[in-house]
């Protein structure tokens, strides 16, 4: 029985966090990896990005319950969604037109994108701060929880149990749509199709008419979708702060790189690979312990291996040891 | 129009636009901008020798600054001598006893033959001595962090002069920079950038966090200075004399002549920096750099050690950094950890040497300079500009409350934009490398 409940609490503080960050990560590294696969630069924009989708969606959502439409249980912020999703595009298609084909046309050096994505980065952030501020801003509504810890104790009368958070739920399953609708394209369908073509070789993509310009287009629009689908699923989860977005970037670009680069499979994984270790590594796991080890030698400290603050320090050493010892990453991803 | 015509120029206009600031404003924000200027086009050197004369990206400048501003504090503050006895050895003996591990793993791994038992060996030394570690570490740091922990409650220093730290800075970022850069360079570029962002967070996290190094969050404040005290000089009959020789009453006088004095120091510096700078550049050794940035199959194929000559640029570079930063500390005359963000700390420094010309020196130095004159100024025009925008709409309005309230974030974008339209228009920055 002990050992049940040391599982629940591991469900409750371990398990359902670490599932629903791994989701909101995976989705942000897929649009890097899209963006790598296809356009052929690490996008440095990419978590403000998700900041900006996000802060769109913001707006629509306070625009909504305002005039009191609301989806009951469910956050009103799933109905501003596809506004967000739209907004984002248009500024990413926008961005493109004005900066980053400039650059496509002249062939240039990939790592010259990688700076001009980061004068982006600069642009993205000041409006997203202009627009909404430096602060932290909440905008979940509806249920908090779909059963909470109470609840669960009740049911099974174990002494620990586990809530399921509605947005933890909301992550998981719009995680699951999504990416199903993702691979569903790129492998079904014949723009998808197109895309990884190009992805895999260029010139033979050009000289069977492959019209670049369209896989371009698609790429951000795809890109946006899913930077903004991570960005309001975080959001929702924790809170939306500018800052913590940008932060994002490198347990983002960790994932990707952990997957393997270009390689939307890995940046999946790699999205769980990071999060399940920084949860994992933060976690105080005095109350596990104390569950499953005999009371002789349950331990007096926490057992923290390192304190949340350092959770950073997590996904970079993930990172350190796969570029020493596996360069292409989990699912041998282009890059060397 | 030639080179040096235009190099002068641009000079003698950034040169203008300060001493403006000092007309319109005040000689003292001048004098602040020229200060910050100087550090800026330190750090911006150093980006350069990385970036403009080997091509690496390297994007945690802000950890290679926040270990400068360390070294301020670890060289010049008093030793408290109760934290010491109550847990000091112990804390270092767990610091040794943890990089012990780390090494020992890493020997492992280069002597035992490759396979299951090798892997299974490195694992269990680094296992156990994170154990051990931790076991030694914990108590020490709760004993240190106890003591008097409102005021003090760190080791402190070693008391040696403040002016020590610069060199002290350049040493520790070198050390960090050594690290990243054996398990990153040699990977395709994007790998070094995201390595460098990742030890950058890391170094500030460690910085916040670790009470017993810094203090963490709870700052250290009033370090030593290496130029004299306002007060003082107020009460300096001398100085008092001289002052109204130029018609200046004392407190003002005091506090321009303290800035200037830190402006010659700073000065200085950058002098030695850019001379070697461009002795570097202009040397054998500087050629290599350019050809294996510019071709590194060809310089591979001549015999150049490719990876190794990267990561002595890289290690020169971020010590060039790190001394900047423990110059930016001791201007500060205190180290706040939380003020360390990396749009402000690395992002810029890359505008700079964008803006200023990648792989010139000069460039660099004129980059420092004016792009941290628009990041000042900028704010008080994003200002003027709300207020022209906000104007028409009624006095309290959330619009208006909220515009006027958010000009601060106008920099952001100037930034951005500068960055872009350089990029795009004058990708070789105003003085080009020749």
């Amino acid at each position: 029985m002990d050992l049940l409940n040391a599982l629940m609490v591991l469900m409750n503080f371990v398990v359902m966090p670490a599932t629903a960050y791994g989701a909101q990560l995976a989705l942000g590294a897929l649009g890097v990896t899209l963006v790598y696969g296809i356009l052929r630069f690490s996008n440095f924009a990419h978590g403000d990005s998700m900041a900006f989708g996000t802060m769109v969606t913001i707006l629509f959502t306070w625009a909504l319950q305002g005039i009191g439409v609301s989806l009951g249980p469910v956050p009103t912020a799933l109905l501003a969604l596809p506004l967000g999703i739209a907004g984002a595009a248009l500024m990413l298609l926008g961005t493109d037109r004005a900066v980053y084909r400039f650059y496509r046309r002249q062939k240039a050096n990939p790592i010259i994108l990688v700076i001009v994505s980061m004068g982006v980065m600069f642009i993205y952030n000041g409006i997203v701060r202009l627009i909404v501020g430096p602060d932290d801003r909440r905008f979940d509504d509806g249920e908090r929880f779909i059963f909470t810890v109470r609840d669960f104790e009740a049911w099974t009368g174990l002494e620990e149990g586990f809530g399921l958070r509605t947005s933890q739920a909301i992550t998981i399953l719009t995680a699951i749509v999504v990416v199903a609708a993702l691979f569903w394209f790129l492998n079904r369908t014949r723009t998808g199709k197109s895309m990884r073509a190009f992805s895999d070789n260029e010139d033979l993509a050009l000289l069977s008419g492959i019209n670049p310009e369209r896989v371009v287009a698609v790429t951000w629009i795809i890109v946006a979708a899913l930077a903004t689908v991570a960005g309001v699923l975080y959001g929702l989860d924790k809170s939306f702060k500018p800052f913590t977005y940008f932060q994002l970037l490198l347990p983002i670009f960790a994932a990707a790189i952990v997957g393997g680069l270009g390689s939307p499979l890995g940046a999946i994984a790699g999205g769980f690979v990071i999060a399940f270790s920084e949860v994992t590594i933060t976690y105080a796991w005095k109350r596990v312990l104390e569950y499953a080890l005999p009371e002789a030698v349950a331990p007096d400290g926490l057992v923290q291996l390192l304190s949340t603050d350092y959770k950073f320090a997590v996904s970079f050493m993930i990172l350190v040891i796969v570029l020493l010892f596996r360069p292409t990453g989990l699912f041998r991803g282009k890059s060397v | 129009m030639s080179h040096t015509l235009r190099t002068t120029l641009l000079f003698a206009g950034t040169a203008g636009l300060i001493v403006l600031t000092g007309l319109l404003q005040s000689w003292n924000s001048a004098l602040v901008i020229l200060n910050m200027g100087l550090v800026s086009a330190v750090m911006a050197l150093g980006v350069n020798l990385q970036w403009g004369f080997a091509g690496l990206f390297n994007v945690g400048v802000m950890g290679f600054v926040a270990l400068g501003g360390l070294a301020a504090v670890l060289v010049s503050v008093e030793p408290v001598g109760e934290a010491w006895s109550a847990g000091g050895l112990r804390l270092l003996a767990g610091l040794v006893l943890g990089a012990a591990s780390v090494v020992a793993a890493v020997l492992a791994w280069q002597r035992m033959v490759p396979g299951r038992l090798r892997a299974l060996a490195v694992v269990a030394i680094l296992l156990l001595g994170f154990v051990i570690y931790r076991a030694v570490f914990d108590p020490a740091v709760e004993a240190v962090e106890a003591v008097n922990s409102s005021t003090s409650g760190f080791l402190g220093g070693l008391g040696l002069p403040i002016l020590l730290s610069w060199p002290v800075g350049g040493l520790l970022a070198a050390g960090a920079a050594w690290v990243i850069g054996k398990t990153a360079l040699g990977l395709r570029s994007d790998y070094l950038a995201i390595a460098t962002l990742g030890i950058a967070e890391i170094v500030v996290a460690a910085l916040k966090n670790e009470d017993w190094l810094a203090r963490g969050v709870k700052n250290v404040i009033g370090l030593p200075r290496p130029v004299p005290y306002e007060v003082d000089l107020q009460q300096s009959d001398i100085f008092i004399s001289r002052a109204e020789g130029f018609g200046l009453d004392p407190v003002t006088a005091s506090g321009l002549w303290v800035k200037v004095n830190y402006g010659i120091l700073f000065a200085v510096v950058l002098v030695i920096v850019f001379v070697l700078a461009q002795l570097a550049l202009n040397s054998p050794w500087g050629r290599m750099m350019r050809a294996i940035r510019d071709n590194e199959t060809a310089a591979r194929a001549m015999g150049k050690d490719v990876t190794r000559r990267h990561l002595q640029i890289f290690v020169l570079g971020s010590a060039v950094c790190g001394l900047a930063g423990a110059m930016m500390t001791t201007l500060d005359g205190q180290l706040t950890p939380a003020s360390y963000q990396p749009l402000r700390f690395t992002f810029l420094v890359w505008v700079m040497v964008i803006v200023g010309g990648s792989g010139s020196n000069l460039g660099a130095v004129l980059g420092g300079f004016l792009i941290w004159f628009l990041w000042v100024q900028v704010e008080p025009m994003g200002q003027l500009l709300m207020s022209a925008i906000a104007a028409p709409l009624a006095d309290g309005s959330a619009l208006k409350a909220h515009l006027l309230a958010s000009s601060a974030h106008i920099r952001l974008l100037t930034m951005g934009l500068v960055l872009l339209l350089v990029l795009r228009f004058s990708p070789r920055g105003l003085i080009p490398e020749r």
